[in-house]
């Protein structure tokens, strides 16, 4: 195959994975939410248990007005849904669901993935200042202190498992995985968890969304497809967390049949750590500002430092 | 010229632009957002020398969170949209940093072009290196600049902490101070 083609092939595997898998999530979420509240969810869109809900509400986007505040930044505000929702796009290219499943192979992988998450957050500081609104206002700086805050235990937590595997690449860590780093890397495991919930936005960390409080926070006057863009983000968003703490602290591909099989064990446990994500959003209420600074310089960071030390230690000791 | 020449040359381009524009524009939240192209286009320039790892790290630290920390400045001040005539700049500002950046421009570009204009780098077969060269670098022949920055930095944080709670125990005592001469 020449290079060109495996490219293009390559380009547009990523994309179909990046419009596909967010809508599984989102699906997911839809009737996992219901069934632990007691409620069916979704039933009629498509037929079969409403498989097709996700498909009509993207039509729905679509046919809405697209509107633009009087007073907004017009280039800025148009701008924010592709810079929140690219990042993802490109971080997904990189994940590995097995060492030759993969978009695009980059030696220090895990710092790509690192960075262009950081990039995503500009797209709601944009939409938040741009919208000319109180509340949108108000939902970015939530927004930016929260993202500020747990950046660090989260980079701290993914050097903690770097440390452990003597390198900066995706495909190496999972490849260095052993299963005894499920208590090893345990308390790291956990810090990427929490930190990764808070980076998305997601309850008990919606703070920045809060509805009862600030509408939507800075997506409160966006409608339409670009809404929807903003949505898409968010579920891409888990996508990319739930796979990345699949390849790093859960061995990705190592299971049974691994040279076969290797990319759906990638994407199941991916799969069960979204389903605990979306656990943890109907488990919890949303936490007031003061209570997540508290839990991310209090906690995680002092968390993730000491798992730093230890995972040091563990790699002298062994070395 | 290869293409490497022509992407490098187009990425330094982008890059330059956008770092005038984010001195010259009259938006604040715009100025902000072109230095965000610039460092991010910075970063663009790393890779194409073939120095993956410090351009990522320029993403992650500078994008990813000295501008989040500027726009979030920003944001709790009254950063208007559009140009506003009260935070604008007088002219002789504006020739003063116009002097002095192009001063800067020629004392570093007097001291870097001597200095780098004859060496030249092999980077088809793969950057020299790479990540293990960087990280040689920094922990082994510079480690003690690296060490006495991080201190430095420690430094700043530590006064950073002292300087707010001295200011909220001083407030404190002055509250009570006044309760007692009410009483």
């Amino acid at each position: 195959m020449s290079p060109w083609l495996e490219a293009v092939v390559r380009a547009v595997a990523v994309l179909a994975a990046f419009l596909s898998l967010p809508l599984l999530i989102g699906q997911t979420e839809h009737k996992v939410m219901a069934h632990m509240q007691g409620r069916l969810g979704p039933m009629y869109a498509g037929g079969f248990h409403g498989w097709a809900q996700l498909v009509a509400d993207g039509v729905k986007f679509v046919q809405k007005e697209d509107i633009l505040p009087a007073r907004a930044d017009r280039g800025v505000f148009r701008l924010a849904p592709a810079v929140a929702l690219i990042p993802y796009l490109v971080a997904l290219s990189v994940i590995p669901l097995s060492p030759t499943v993969v978009g695009a192979t980059v030696d220090a992988s895990v710092v790509l993935v690192l960075a262009v998450i950081g990039v995503g957050i500009i797209g709601t500081l944009m939409a938040g200042w741009a919208s000319a609104n109180k509340y949108s206002l108000l939902g970015g700086m939530r927004a930016a202190a929260q993202l500020v805050s747990y950046e660090l235990p989260m980079v701290l937590a993914v050097a903690s498992v770097a440390l452990a595997a003597g390198t900066l690449s995706l495909v190496g860590i999972a490849e260095a995985w052993s299963p005894w780093w499920l208590l090893w890397q345990a308390p790291g495991a956990f810090v990427f968890l929490v930190a990764a919930l808070a980076e998305l936005q997601r309850p008990p960390f919606d703070m920045p969304v809060a509805d009862s409080e600030i509408v939507f926070g800075p997506y409160t006057e966006y409608s339409g497809l670009r809404f929807a863009f903003f949505l898409l983000a968010e579920y891409a968003g888990i996508v990319v967390m739930s796979l990345l703490f699949a390849v790093l602290f859960l061995g990705g591909w190592a299971g049974p049949f691994e040279a076969w099989l290797g990319w759906l064990w990638t994407l199941l446990k991916g799969f069960a750590v979204a389903v605990l994500m979306i656990w943890m959003r109907v488990s919890w209420p949303r936490m007031r500002e003061d209570q997540l600074q508290r839990l991310a310089w209090v906690w995680l960071v002092p968390i993730a430092l000491l798992q730093l030390a230890l995972t040091a230690v563990g790699v002298v000791m062994t070395s | 010229m290869t293409t490497r020449d022509i992407v490098f040359a187009a990425v330094g381009a982008i890059t330059a632009l956008s770092a005038l524009l984010s001195v010259t524009t009259k938006h604040v939240v715009h100025s902000a957002l072109w230095l965000l192209v610039s460092l991010g286009s910075l970063a663009g320039c790393y890779l194409v020398l073939g120095q993956e790892l410090v351009g990522l790290v320029q993403l992650l630290v500078y994008v990813g969170a000295i501008v989040v920390l500027v726009l979030f400045a920003l944001m709790l001040t009254r950063a208007p949209i559009g140009p506003h005539a009260e935070i604008d700049t007088p002219a002789w500002q504006r020739v003063v940093g116009a002097l002095l950046g192009a001063a800067t421009t020629v004392l570093l570009a007097a001291l870097l072009l001597p200095l780098f204009s004859g060496v030249t780098v092999e980077l088809d077969g793969g950057a020299p290196g790479g990540t293990p060269a960087i990280a040689q670098a920094v922990f082994g022949t510079w480690v003690w600049p690296f060490e006495l920055l991080s201190v430095l930095l420690l430094v700043a944080l530590i006064g950073a902490f002292a300087v707010s709670r001295l200011v909220l125990r001083s407030e404190d005592e002055t509250v009570t101070a006044r309760g007692e001469v009410r009483r």
